[in-house]
This record gives C-alpha cells, sequence and structure tokens, in this order.
C-alpha cells in the first residue's frame, strides 16, 4: 500500500513529520517498507519556451530547437514533435531526469551527429495523458511568467510504501491507516466532509441478486449519475493516482481508484448506455467467457460470482469488470457499483483465473460491508462536480443485513498475555479510537467490533490491538531462566551429529544440496523405489524429490571437476524419499570421493581412490560412533548403480537385519552416461534409520579390564583357496579355531596370477596366538597350528601353501 | 712388579694415539683376552710369593681398572664421534612439506544448527523434527490458516499431489503440531530442518533453513519471548549488548505476532551487528493462537506460550560475513573449504560457540 504524508494529512492532524510517521507506521504493525522518492525525480521537469527552430542537417524529420530554461543561455535540444515551433511553451527534462512513462533516464547524447542535451516532453511521457503526438503544449497565459520553474508542484511527495499484513483489509485504505496512527497517539482522525449529495430521480437500471447456493454478493449498492461529460482527471487527481505507481485513465475510472484507495471501498463505474435491460448477479456456468478490462478472455468455471444483463457478463464481481460496459470518454450515463463479496469466492475463482486486481486484493481480506453508501456518495459527488451530470437515489439490494460483531472481553487477559498492565480507561480509549464501541460490564468489557475489522474474532485479537498501540517496547525482557529438564538430542540425532562430522573428519566436505533432484538422473538411482513427483517444480530438471543423495552429489561433482578439480571428496547429510506420505524418508549419509592420493608428492606413490578407502572411512566412523568392528558384517549384494564386483553392504551383524550401509565404485555406465570424466570415482551411503543405538554408551561402565603379560607367539599361513571365497569368513573361521587363544588375524597378502591355478587366490595370514593363563610351549603352538590348517582345510577346501 | 709397570706404560701410549674402534678391540683383547697380558699376570698370581702378592694384586687391579676404564671411555668417545659423524650425513630439509593430508569442512548451515542447539539446550530446550513432507492439515489448517486464507500466498509452495493435500512443509511451523500433538504440555522445543518454497532469486533459494521455537506452559507471556530471543541473539552473534526491535506483524499461528530487528551499521564494508541505526528483519514470532493450542487439544485457558522462527541461512550469511545465499547449495568445492568449519570445532557452552 502506497500513501503520501500529504494524503495522510486529508485524514489525519498531525504535527509530526514524515521521518515520525515513518516510525509510528512501524510501531503500530505496518511496517514501511521503502520510501520512494519516485515524484522526486519529477522536480526536475522544468517550464521552458521554445526560442527557435531549426531543421536537424542530418535528419528531415528531427529539429534542432534553442530552448529558454530560465537559465541564462538557451540549451540546444533535438526533437522530433511535428509540433515544436518557435514560442511554444512546453516541458523540459534535463539530463538526469528519469521520464516517468519508460523510467529510462535521460544522458546527453548525440542524435545523428548533433548533440542534445535534454529533451522536450510529450503528455504521455510524463504520464499526463495517453497524448504523444508532440510534445506538451502549456497555455501561454498562464505559463508564460514560468519559465524555468518547476513544471509539477514541489510539494514533499514521497510515496511511502507499506506492507500491509493479510489480517488488516482496513489499512489498505488511506483513512484505516490515518485511524490506526491516530490511535497511536499520532494525531487527530478528522472528520469526513460531507457535501450534501443531491440526488434526483430513481435508480432506473434494475439491479437482482439471484438466489444461488453459496452467492458471494451480499449486498449491491448502485447509483447512476446520467449526463455527465468524463475528461481527464484534474490535476489533483492525477497526481494522487500517480502518487499510487498507476496510470491515470479518465475522471471517472480514477474517481473510483481514488475512493478505493482512499476509503478502501472498492467500486465500478458501468457506461449506463451499454447495459442491456437490468444487472443480475448471479453464480457463472461453467464454459462462460467475458472479456476483462485487461483485455484478456476469461473462460469461467461453475460457480463464480458474476455480474450479468440480458446479453451475458459483464464482469467478474469485485475481482475484474468487463470491457463491454467499461467507461470510456464517450460516456454520457455511468451507474457506479459499491458491493460486498465474500472473500472466500473472491479468492477461489481469482485463483482459478489467476487474476490479481486492487479490487480483488481488497475483497479477499474483507471490506467493511457497512461501507455501500458511504463509496457511492463519496464517487457521485466527485464525479458530479468533475463531470457534471445528475446523480439517482441509490438503489441498495441484499440478501442479508450486515450486523457488528461484538464480544466480551476480560481486561484481565491483557497482562496474562503481555506481562505488563494497561489502565482499564486507558484500553477504553484505545479502542474507541480504533473504532471499538466499548460499554463496561462489571470487571469485563462488551466490545463491538468495528465493520471494517474482519480480523478480530476472540479476546486475544482485542489484546493484540492494545499491545500494538500501546507498544512492544512496553514489554518487560524475562531473562530465561537456565534449566535443563529432558537431554537437548535423542538418541538418533545424537547419532546424526556423530556421523555427521565424523565423515567430516575423513576429509570430507559437507554439502548441502536441494532434497530434489532431476527425475532422469534420479531414475539412475532409483532401484524399484517410488518416484516422487512435485506438481509444480520450481524447474524441470528439479521435478522429483531424491530417491538418493547422489543424484545431486554427482552432478555437483561433476560441476567441480569441470573447476579443475580432480581430487574431491564430498559428502551430505540429509533426507532421501520413498514414498510422498509424511514419514516416507529416511536420513542418509552419503558421500563420493573421486581421483587419487597423494597426488604428486614427493613422499609418497600416488594412487587412485579405491574401495578401501571408503570402507575404511565407513567403518572407522561407525566404530568412533560406538558400533563394535568384530561384529560387523559384510556382503557384496548392492544396488545397480554400484560396480557389481566392487561394491559392498555392510550389517551390524551376521544376522543381516537390516543394512547399514553401502559402499563401492560408482558404475562405470553411470558415468558415462552423465558424461562424467574421472580417474577413479568411489561412494558410499550409510542409513541412519538402520542403525541401532549401540549397546554399550559412554555412561555404562567399561568391561573388565583384561590383558595377558604371557609371551605371544606369531604364525604366518598361506592358504589356496577359490577365488570367490570371502577372506570375512577366512578369518572367521580361524578365529573359531580358539576364541581365546586367537588374539588376530592379519591379512598380510592376496595373489592370484603364476603358481596359483585358475580360479583360485592365495591368501597370506598373520595369526597371533597367546593365552592368559601360561606361556605356550612350542607343542601347545603346534597343537594351534595343525587344529587352524584342519579347521580352513576341512571347512574351505582350500589348501596349505607349502 | 716392573712387567705389570711396563705393561702400564706401554699401553697407556698406545692408548693415547688416534685410535679406531677396531684397533682399541684389539687392545682390549691382548690386554683382557684369555691369554692377554692382564689376565696372563692373574694367571702368574699363584706363582708370587706369599708376602708380595697382596701387594701384587693390589697393582695388578689398579692397573686393570685404570687400563680398563681408559678402555670404556675411548670406545665410548669413539661411538659418539660415530654416531655424531653418522648424523651428520643423515641430516634433511626439514621444510620439505610434510606428508599429505585432508581436512574435511563442515558447512555453515550445520555449523550454525550446532550453535543454535548449544544455546537454546543451555535454558533448557530440546530438539525436535518433523517430516520434510507433510500434509496440508499440519502445514497450514491446523496453524490456523485454513484454505483460502491470503496468508497461504506468502507460502509458495511446492505439491505433491493434485488435491494439494501433500506439500513440502513451506516452514517449520508443522512440528509444532506433531509435537503438541504427540505430548502434553508443558512443551519447550526448537525444531531445526528443511523449509521449502518455490521462489527462486538472488536472496531466495526454493529450499532454506528454519529453526522453530515453541515454549508451552502455565503462565508464559511476551515478556519471556522477548528474554528468550533477546538472549539467544546475543549469544549467538557473541555480543555482550544487542540492539533489537519487536515491531507488530501478523502471522496466522500466533496473535499477537511480532517481527523482530535487530540494529545494524556498516563499518569498513563489514557489518557490525549489535549496534547502528539500521534495522534487519531476522525472526518472526508471536504468543501461540489460542486456535492452534485447541486443534492439538491443549487448553488454551491453562496453557500459553510463545513460538518463534528464524532463517538459518539468513543468520549464518550476517555472522560469517557470507554474500551470496544461492551459493550455499551450489556445492562450490572453494566456497565449501573457504566457509566450511573444521569438524572438531564442535560448538559446546564451556568452550565457547566459535573459536
Amino acid at each position: 500500500m502506497k500513501i503520501t504524508t500529504n494524503w495522510l494529512k486529508e485524514h489525519l492532524d498531525t504535527k509530526l513529520n514524515e521521518n515520525q510517521i515513518i516510525d509510528k507506521l512501524t510501531d503500530v504493525g505496518l511496517e514501511v517498507e521503502g520510501v520512494e522518492n519516485q515524484p522526486g525525480s519529477l522536480d526536475s521537469f522544468i517550464i521552458a519556451k521554445i526560442l527557435k527552430v531549426e531543421k536537424h542537417p542530418d535528419a528531415d524529420r528531427l529539429r534542432l530547437c534553442d530552448v529558454d530554461i530560465g537559465k541564462g543561455d538557451p540549451v540546444k535540444v533535438v526533437c522530433g514533435a511535428p509540433n515544436a515551433k518557435e514560442g511554444l511553451l512546453t516541458i523540459y527534462a534535463p539530463p538526469g531526469a528519469v521520464v516517468p512513462k519508460n523510467q529510462m533516464k535521460l544522458a546527453v547524447s548525440k542524435i545523428r551527429g548533433v548533440t542534445s542535451y535534454g529533451m522536450l516532453c510529450s503528455e504521455s511521457e510524463l504520464n499526463l495523458s495517453n497524448e504523444s503526438d508532440g510534445i506538451t503544449e502549456l497555455s501561454l497565459e498562464k505559463y508564460n511568467k514560468k519559465i524555468g520553474e518547476n513544471y509539477f508542484p514541489k510539494k514533499s511527495l514521497n510515496v511511502i510504501d507499506i506492507s500491509i499484513t493479510p489480517n488488516r483489509a482496513d489499512c489498505l485504505g488511506v483513512r484505516g491507516i490515518a485511524r490506526d496512527l491516530a490511535a497511536a497517539g499520532a494525531g487527530i482522525l478528522k472528520n469526513q466532509k460531507k457535501k450534501k449529495l443531491d440526488k434526483k430521480n430513481k435508480q432506473k437500471v434494475s439491479v437482482k441478486i439471484e438466489k444461488e447456493k453459496d452467492q458471494a454478493c451480499t449486498v449491491f449498492g448502485s447509483c447512476s449519475i446520467r449526463g455527465v461529460k468524463n475528461t481527464e482527471s484534474p490535476e489533483w487527481l492525477k497526481e494522487k493516482i500517480i502518487s499510487l505507481g498507476q496510470k491515470p485513465i479518465s475522471a471517472i475510472v480514477d474517481i473510483t481508484n481514488y475512493v478505493m484507495f482512499d476509503l478502501n471501498r472498492p467500486l465500478h463505474a458501468y457506461d449506463v448506455d451499454k447495459i442491456d435491460k437490468g444487472i443480475i448477479v448471479r453464480n457463472s456456468r461453467k464454459g462462460e467467457t467475458f472479456e476483462a478490462l485487461d483485455n484478456k478472455k476469461y473462460k469461467l468455471d461453475d460457480e463464480m460470482c458474476v455480474i450479468t444483463d440480458a446479453s451475458g457478463i459483464l464482469g467478474l464481481g469485485g475481482i475484474i469488470g468487463g470491457t463491454r460496459t467499461g467507461t470510456a470518454l464517450d460516456t454520457k450515463n455511468v451507474l457506479i457499483e459499491s458491493a460486498y463479496f465474500s472473500p472466500r469466492s473472491i479468492r477461489k475463482s481469482s485463483k482459478k483465473l489467476n487474476i490479481d486486481t486492487d479490487a480483488k486484493f481488497r475483497f479477499e481480506r474483507g471490506i467493511d460491508p457497512l461501507s455501500i453508501e458511504q463509496g457511492l456518495e463519496r464517487a457521485a459527488n466527485l464525479i458530479q462536480e468533475i463531470c457534471g451530470g445528475t446523480v439517482s437515489e441509490f438503489d441498495i439490494q441484499k440478501t442479508e443485513d450486515v450486523k457488528k460483531k461484538s464480544l466480551k472481553f476480560n481486561p484481565s487477559l491483557f497482562k496474562k498475555i503481555t506481562g505488563f498492565n494497561v489502565d482499564k480507561k486507558e484500553m477504553i480509549t484505545i479502542l474507541n479510537n480504533l473504532g471499538f464501541e466499548t460499554k463496561e460490564d462489571k470487571e469485563l468489557l462488551n466490545v463491538t467490533i468495528p465493520s471494517w475489522r474482519p480480523d478480530i474474532f476472540q479476546e486475544v485479537d482485542v489484546v493484540e490491538e492494545l499491545v500494538r498501540i500501546k507498544g512492544y517496547e512496553k514489554i518487560k525482557m524475562i531473562e530465561p531462566e537456565k534449566v535443563r529438564k529432558k537431554p537437548t538430542l535423542n538418541l538418533k540425532q545424537k547419532l546424526f551429529h556423530f556421523l555427521q562430522r565424523s565423515i567430516a573428519s575423513k576429509g570430507y566436505l559437507e554439502a548441502i544440496t536441494w532434497s530434489f533432484t532431476d527425475s532422469k538422473i534420479n531414475q539412475l538411482f532409483i532401484e524399484g523405489n517410488k518416484e516422487v513427483k512435485i506438481i509444480n517444480p520450481i524447474s524441470s530438471d528439479l521435478d522429483v524429490l531424491r530417491s538418493s543423495i547422489f543424484s545431486n552429489l554427482i552432478i555437483h561433482l561433476n560441476k567441480n571437476l569441470g573447476r579443475g578439480f580432480k581430487d574431491l571428496s564430498v559428502f551430505e547429510i540429509g533426507p532421501t524419499f520413498s514414498g510422498s506420505q509424511p514419514g516416507e524418508q529416511q536420513t542418509v549419509v552419503s558421500g563420493l570421493r573421486s581421483g587419487k592420493l597423494d597426488r604428486q608428492s614427493w613422499l609418497e606413490k600416488e594412487r587412485l581412490v579405491d574401495i578401501f578407502d571408503v570402507k575404511s572411512d565407513i567403518i572407522k566412523s561407525l566404530v568412533e560412533a560406538g558400533f563394535d568392528k568384530d561384529k560387523l558384517y559384510v556382503d557384496d549384494e548392492t544396488p545397480s548403480y554400484y560396480h557389481p564386483g566392487k561394491s559392498g553392504r555392510i550389517f551390524l551383524n551376521k544376522s543381516k537385519e537390516k543394512v547399514v550401509a553401502f559402499f563401492g565404485d560408482i558404475h562405470p555406465s553411470i558415468l558415462k552416461k552423465l558424461d562424467i570424466k574421472v580417474e577413479a570415482l568411489v561412494g558410499f551411503e550409510i542409513f541412519l534409520d538402520n542403525l541401532k543405538q549401540p549397546k554399550k554408551s559412554l555412561k555404562d561402565q567399561k568391561t573388565q579390564y583384561k590383558y595377558s603379560d604371557f609371551q605371544k607367539s606369531e604364525r604366518d599361513f598361506a592358504f589356496v583357496l577359490d577365488k570367490n571365497f570371502k577372506v570375512q569368513e577366512l578369518i572367521e573361521i580361524i578365529s573359531n579355531v580358539d576364541k581365546e587363544l586367537v588374539r588376530s588375524v592379519k591379512v598380510f597378502d592376496v595373489y592370484e596370477g603364476a603358481n596359483i591355478t585358475e580360479g583360485k587366490k592365495s591368501i597370506a595370514l598373520n595369526v597371533t596366538i597367546q593365552s592368559l593363563e601360561k606361556t605356550l610351549t612350542e607343542d601347545d603352538l603346534n597343537k594351534i597350528n595343525q587344529l587352524i590348517i584342519l579347521a580352513v582345510e576341512s571347512k574351505t577346501g582350500a589348501k596349505i601353501r607349502a | 712388579m716392573s712387567d705389570i709397570k711396563k705393561i702400564k706404560d706401554e699401553f697407556l701410549l698406545r692408548l693415547k694415539e688416534n685410535l679406531d674402534l677396531n684397533q682399541v678391540n684389539q687392545i682390549k683383547i691382548d690386554l683382557f683376552g684369555k691369554n692377554g697380558l692382564i689376565s696372563s699376570q692373574f694367571k702368574q698370581l699363584g706363582k708370587v710369593a706369599e708376602e708380595e702378592r697382596k701387594k701384587f694384586a693390589s697393582d695388578l687391579n689398579l692397573v686393570k681398572d685404570e687400563l680398563q676404564n681408559l678402555i670404556t671411555t675411548k670406545i665410548d668417545n669413539i661411538e659418539i664421534n660415530e654416531i655424531n659423524q653418522k648424523l651428520e650425513k643423515e641430516k634433511i630439509d626439514i621444510t620439505l612439506p610434510e606428508r599429505p593430508f585432508v581436512q574435511g569442512k563442515i558447512h555453515p548451515v550445520s555449523q550454525v544448527i550446532d550453535e543454535i542447539s548449544s544455546i537454546f539446550s543451555e535454558i533448557g530446550f530440546s530438539v525436535e523434527e518433523g517430516p520434510d513432507i507433510e500434509n496440508e492439515y499440519n502445514n497450514f489448517t491446523a496453524l490456523n490458516t485454513p484454505d483460502n486464507h491470503p496468508a497461504r500466498d506468502m507460502h509458495d509452495t511446492f505439491y505433491l499431489d493434485e488435491k494439494k493435500e501433500l506439500l513440502l512443509r513451506t516452514h517449520t511451523s508443522p512440528v509444532q503440531i506433531r509435537t503438541m500433538l504427540n505430548d502434553k504440555p508443558p512443551f519447550k522445543i526448537i525444531a531445526p530442518g528443511r523449509t521449502y518454497r518455490s521462489d527462486s532469486d538472488q536472496t531466495h533459494t526454493p529450499m532454506f533453513h528454519q529453526v522453530e521455537g515453541l515454549h508451552i506452559d502455565k503462565n508464559i507471556n511476551m515478556g519471556h519471548l522477548k528474554g528468550c530471543l533477546n538472549y539467544f541473539i546475543k549469544e549467538f552473534f557473541e555480543v555482550d549488548k544487542i540492539k533489537m526491535r519487536f515491531r507488530p506483524s501478523h502471522f496466522p499461528f500466533t496473535e499477537p505476532s511480532a517481527e523482530v530487528d535487530i540494529g545494524y551499521e556498516i563499518k569498513n564494508g563489514k557489518i557490525i551487528i549489535g549496534e547502528g541505526d539500521k534495522w534487519l528483519e531476522v525472526l518472526g514470532c508471536g504468543m501461540v493462537h489460542p486456535n492452534v493450542l485447541k486443534n492439538v487439544k491443549v487448553n488454551p485457558d491453562e496453557f500459553q506460550g510463545y513460538a518463534f522462527g528464524i532463517g538459518i541461512d539468513r543468520l549464518a550469511m550476517l555472522k560469517y560475513g557470507i554474500n551470496d545465499l544461492r551459493a550455499f547449495f551450489d556445492c562450490d568445492y572453494r566456497w565449501l573449504n573457504h566457509f566450511g568449519f573444521d569438524p572438531i570445532d564442535v560448538p559446546t557452552n564451556y568452550r565457547g560457540l566459535s573459536r
């Protein structure tokens, strides 16, 4: 909502200056978003006289004018207007001025080789009218002595832009804003001047509101003004319309707009002679069409509130009028409509048709249903004043009587909510100033709510009125207590926090990417899960919720490769989605590593990152989060986006209840499809929701500390076994030979190739054997060696290597 | 007698020469080996006349000790010398680069979420969460924003079905509803998380982060709200004093509602939070609307309290001088490295929020 202080002062008697008003507006909850000095730029438009006109040496249509702008030497202006002639008084815009119509800033420029200092303006360029055929012609009589002066009155015409919250329909008019300011002590709300309207004859156009289901129009007031001469608006009115950032059109249209912005009372003007018989307000029928004032043709649905006549639709009630019965400069007889439409219906229809107008914006927030006559009166008065004509009596059709709402307010609620006290008497004053009627009823107040406040329903709304007018700075701050009754984080949140930092500590940069992604890329990672489409995506490449974090991570990894990085480690922790119901999501930590380790190091031999790097990252993180490494169990069933031979999944234990993580090389076909050129790319996914809380937490006592001081022995074994046999099983078999004595099993060599039969591999292990009870003898050791060999050979079909 | 003296003199002389380890060891053998000169002398001890034996033995032992000490010292010296020479040879250029290491980083949004949690933990808030996909009821209706309410226009909502019943939550406020429906008052929670609006320009991203706050108990009033937020802002920006302004505003789910501005100024191109004469909007808040409490079966005559919503990304930008919101989600390696935090740098209330 835009206002100027001048306009405001038509309703508010105030001593405050503009800055104080701006502060006060903010204090009462009418947030000032900005102050535009738009009319300030009009200050530079100067009344000027053309002294001499010459032809442009290089262009037939252009002329060279010497222009007297009241400052010593005349300036040279190149002008294309046919009406530029010697002695003409016109409006000159110097370099630096901004042309109101197209917002172009003028500069000193060469036009076909001749330098032009500024511009002579047409009325259209100044938004004064639609006249664009030539430059403005000012009357000699009126302006001859004003050469050099500003054409536009130089008032303080700062336009204050206020962001009106959706509850404050009443402040979509200047008077409503003035009322709030007055209540807050910024001045006194002026009484509205009432000029007696001389009403003759009846309003002859018949108006009928059809009885319909959910009829949105409950009141339709109208009056006609016959014998008008529609014209351009007078300057004061144009100025107001321009200050709103709108274009003056004609007196009648400008007046209806003016009344809307002044009183928050939308009106509509019809050309009576274009109405076919009478007006009928009814619900639309599917498929009906009409051409609206925005020059678009709309096809209507069922049950939209329309204003019609015998030939069809005239307009969408409260939203937009139609071209057929619009007023024009030749309109002789006008019908002014002042009606009430239900916010719900306005909103429904305008949303369906995607129409946004000033009237719609107001009606959907709730217009004062008791302002029907006030609006008619104001508009009729102005039309008569500017365009002449005879005003009819008002015709008010309504389907129901409007009653003001009222409620009982307990003044003690104020302190309960705000923490501070306000005297009951002061409360009454504030409420009365806001237009509430109050009546004391013992401790309570009977409060009648003004008809322009559709947002007030209950006691707490009254509290808000009081506290915002008193000022929020009155609320006393209460220091918070430092007491914690519940743990801040639950177990899952702790795990989230822990894994996030644990993975990062392995050298990964944490990324946060959209929860949505490109369906085409998502398909590569969806693995039979449901695709979750967004009905109205922000762009076609962000059209589904992600099934995996990989899709976004890989897109961004590729961008970073494009930036010249090769060795990347990134991860994200966040949701992935498996359905469109709330809760059909899981929390996943997902990471990617590319390129090499120790690239171009003088110390280390560089190598490609591989699956065992990410395996280590995951397992170390799980261990850090408190899970038992020795219980973790790995197998090789993985989703199709991993390399089938170089990927695995991890369970917390051998019972394989829930997959805790996947890891491995990203499938080469995915790299090909996404055109990713990378030396190596490995990734992992850890599923937070599948991680059971570790059995032991830090607060639990540690298990008894057992250690052995007896000598330990290390023995090396090499077994030849099937290539597909998993080393994980081999280690388990050896460990199980004697859980007391076998302290650790290390794999120190894996070999396939010469000397080993095709389809077999050789695994060399180092086994540490130590007893808790005694130093083992050579005999004991030999015995256990034999047991190990026997167990391995019998359970795996392996052969010990000689 | 003279033999001992002779051995002594001769070997003292020899040991004065510049010898290497082998030569010294040879001398050691010559003297103390099985047939060494000193060893031989000891063997003769029995043959010496009884009256002289004592003296002989004493003299011999003196000479033995002297020579032995000398040899030990000599060997030590040679060894030290050799070590020194070896060390000299082994000297390397220690200014060569260390073994390469990589430093991971935590995203500023995650860091700020942890900072926020740490601050609110101190005054008794616990952390709650809710799903990113919400139903229309929790996101709007239960929050006193019925269908066709103009406030819905401010939330450009992403929908997941044609009926517009399923959506991506436009704010973290539905966590209020979930929390209150699942438990009994009092409530004292914060809920950080991802939120979504179909809006994308220089200062808006279709996904962003909010933290919701909710404190419901008997007799919680606007003074508590003011105190809580003042405490939070002061702690978060790690300043002693903060200029703050509560301004009336409107949210359907709070009544009265407020927006909070903090004072700032620009000094040398940098934003200074907490002072100055300019205002910056940082959050919205208010007293939870009685209709909301009724919707979650909490009796508004018995319980009341406040709620607030803060944009996390904005806070991170302000605190850490990040200009571009869009860069948060661009995953540019250079940006993540520059603005990220070391994973060890966990915000705590005893060590401080930030280093």
